[in-house]
């Protein structure tokens, strides 16, 4: 099908593009920006007077909750929030039950939803067997099955011995490895930041050095090793001035940051929300003044959804108890821009964090809006409001500790491969 | 965001007792001074007040405690109410039922008042928060967060030893970090005027910015002790020692167990306090726990009595 996108603001931030172009939609490919190709004749013609026109967000985390915990959430109710949310590209964590440690697994999620023909789905595969951090995976087979990144979601290999030699194995072939810096003996049974809040609410909690000790170790390996790597879900401004630090020493790292940690702090824990309970847990507000500070200067790479659904009943319970996580996949565009008004940004560095970024470290040939390039894109209402309900939310997960805020940014389009796949 | 407090109501009347933090003192006074007259009331031969007759109680222990339950139970008989023990650390909840689930079932058996204890921090809030409106919720004590009704008697004790709150020092001492009594004896404290609050533990028994709190933290008795009015002990934990917080309870007893010479560095007619059930000879000795300067038994008494003044406040039921 052939579209003809007009009049549209169209921001691309692996050109710097920021002005009103035409873009020309053919054969599932970007064909044209700016002028019309000679005689193209639109099946389809979309206006977007007044919308901002982008790529397709790319998202670093998303859980499907498929295989196993189909209850929670369904593959086909993530894939629809998904595109809901204009996200066209997403990881997903290997923590699924069992994790995706094997290639059959792999192959049957891939299978699954490309038959859904909605986003791109790129599973992370499992760095250890189980996830238990003792034995290998077949990285090369879980690859060719189409895992693109090994990680470890689940905070840290405890044997560090066993780390290393994840790492070396991993680089030997090329890919990059994803962790959760936290230590799973300092954080112990913790649930919340080692702050005030902890301390009044009597909440068990985690210390800042479980993420430093973690991103210390991580990053002494890394420079033996010599392998690309990923920290997932930084919390502190400790933990981000050791990633900035090794970014300068030459290291070759990466870091993310999620939508809940760039906005909340753990005073939004208030009396004991358990939408916060969130892991790594939101740690203080000098902590998330720092986070925005490092997206700004390019220490961190990428904003993420860290999409999460909980089942209602599993967050109906004392805070410790409920179960860890958010729902996002649908708040990480408003809450991006949200962060950009606050902070004054210009759009075309705000998306850049949430589309050509996160492509560029997960390496898909995505998050960009060139000539030849697929068209995945993404068309937004900048100015529509809308209020954070469980009602507006198509993803099964309602559990969010945005549910009741205004945030802007209304997705009107979604384009996948050159097709409509959402419309609003 | 601006949650308003869930244990007052929109007359800012107590609905709920979740904890003695952001309570205002009038109210704090107030339990205080309604339990005055209910003290006289467990002193009679009749030991019975028709104030909650028709009202059923139910305490909720998801968390095995006999003594606090005993308390409860005996406040709301003396105030005529039924009461109804659910010991349900081993009957719903094993059976799979959810928490919300079973307090939503005993409200549907029209309860008016639930007493809750559980395990986890928040567990009070959670039930206050989705039970239907009416019902009303104390927190008999939630993990490390609160123990309202063990503070208010602490408080009422120390009015009636020492008479005034502004001009005292109070040193609490022990485990703080997983104590939910220290954390409700804080804010109570600091709400009622008192000038000085310490607390004294080594390191690893204090949570992090406990000086926000408002006390002034200690890690030697001898110092902490200087000129105290009120000592708060507290109840070691023997499941500290497995946990890497402590080496043995012997070496805890050596620095931090009330002992006479210990005692000593306090004022002379510091009282002692202790919130039970204690370990004689891991945080207090025997001669101070039976000494001269120990309030502990009048405690126990009055624990009644502030029960049941905060059952009969709740139900709005004031003498």
């Amino acid at each position: 099908m052939k579209i003809y996108i007009k009049n549209g603001r169209l921001v691309d931030p692996k050109t710097g593009t920021d002005a009103i172009q035409d873009v020309f939609v053919a054969a599932g490919k970007i064909l044209a920006v700016g002028k019309s190709p000679v005689a193209f004749q639109p099946d389809y013609v979309i206006d977007a007077g007044d919308l901002i026109v982008c790529p397709g967000l790319v998202d670093m985390s998303v859980r499907l909750r498929e295989p196993g915990l189909e209850y929670r959430a369904t593959l086909e109710s993530e894939m629809n929030a998904a595109v809901a949310g204009g996200v066209t590209s997403f990881a997903c964590p290997p923590d699924t039950d069992p994790p995706l440690d094997e290639p059959g697994l792999v192959e049957m999620l891939k299978h699954r939803a490309r038959n859904l023909n909605q986003a791109h789905v790129y599973p992370i595969g499992a760095l250890t067997q189980g996830l238990l951090g003792k034995y290998l995976t077949e990285m090369v087979e879980l690859h060719d099955a189409g895992c693109i990144v090994f990680g470890q979601p689940d905070g840290m290999v405890a044997n560090l011995r066993v780390l290393m030699q994840a790492m070396q194995y991993a680089s030997t072939f090329g890919f990059s490895v994803w962790l959760s810096p936290q230590d799973s003996n300092l954080a112990y049974e913790g649930v919340a930041h080692d702050g005030e809040v902890a301390t009044r609410l009597g909440l068990p909690a985690i210390p800042v050095c479980a993420e430093t000790v973690a991103i210390s170790n991580i990053i002494l390996l890394a420079k033996v090793v010599n392998v690309h790597i990923h920290l997932c879900r930084i919390s502190s401004a400790e933990g981000l001035a050791m990633v900035r630090a090794a970014k300068q020493q030459g290291v070759s790292i990466t870091c993310d940051v999620s939508v809940n940690h760039l906005h909340l702090s753990d005073m939004d824990i208030d009396y004991f929300d358990a939408n916060c309970h969130v892991l790594p847990p939101l740690r203080s507000i000098s902590d998330r003044d720092a986070l925005r500070l490092g997206l700004q200067d390019g220490t961190i790479d990428a904003i993420c959804s860290d999409h999460a659904p909980v089942d209602e009943d599993a967050k109906m319970l004392p805070f410790g108890q409920a179960e860890i996580g958010a729902t996002g996949v649908e708040l990480l565009l408003p809450l991006t821009l949200k962060y950009g008004l606050e902070m004054k940004r210009p759009l075309v560095e705000v998306l850049a964090t949430i589309t050509a970024k996160p492509a560029a470290v997960l390496g898909i040939d995505a998050g960009y809006l060139s000539p030849g390039a697929a068209a995945d894109l993404c068309i937004f209402d900048p100015e529509t409001y809308w209020r954070v309900t469980a009602g507006a939310l198509l993803s099964q997960g309602k559990n969010t500790p945005f549910l009741g805020m205004e945030i802007p940014g209304k997705v009107r389009y979604t384009l996948v491969n050159g097709n409509i796949v959402y419309q609003s | 965001m601006i949650n308003r407090n869930p244990q007052l109501n929109k007359h800012r009347k107590l609905q709920h007792l979740l904890t003695t933090e952001e309570l205002p003192a009038a109210i704090l006074l107030q339990i205080l001074n309604t339990a005055e007259t209910f003290v006289g009331v467990t002193e009679r031969d009749v030991k019975k007040v028709p104030l909650l007759r028709g009202k059923s109680i139910f305490n909720l222990f998801f968390e095995p405690s006999t003594r606090t339950r005993t308390t409860f139970e005996i406040a709301a008989k003396r105030l005529s109410a039924d009461v109804f023990n659910l010991n349900i650390a081993v009957s719903a909840q094993s059976k799979g039922e959810t928490l919300l689930d079973t307090v939503n079932n005993l409200a549907a058996m029209d309860a008016d008042m639930f007493v809750v204890r559980h395990a986890q921090s928040g567990a009070a809030h959670l039930i206050a928060k989705h039970a239907r409106p009416g019902i009303h919720v104390i927190n008999a004590g939630d993990g490390r967060h609160a123990h309202p009704t063990q503070a208010l008697l602490d408080m009422f004790t120390i009015r009636r030893f020492k008479h005034e709150f502004h001009n005292l020092r109070v040193a609490i001492i022990g485990d703080i970090l997983h104590s939910r009594v220290a954390r409700s004896q804080i804010h109570a404290l600091t709400t009622l005027g008192v000038p000085e609050v310490r607390v004294i533990a080594p390191k690893t028994l204090l949570p992090n910015n406990v000086e926000r709190l408002g006390v002034r933290v200690f890690h030697d008795m001898n110092s902490g002790l200087e000129n105290i009015d009120v000592l708060m002990m507290l109840r070691l934990q023997k499941e500290r020692m497995q946990g890497a917080y402590l080496p043995s309870s012997e070496e805890y007893f050596k620095n931090y167990g009330l002992t006479p010479e210990k005692l000593s560095m306090a004022r002379p007619d510091a009282i002692v306090m202790h919130p039970g059930p204690m370990n004689r000879g891991v945080e207090i000795d025997s001669a101070v726990a039976d000494g001269g300067q120990s309030v502990i038994l009048p405690q126990v008494t009055f624990g009644i009595a502030i029960r049941m003044a905060v059952m009969s406040i709740l139900a709005g039921q004031q003498v």
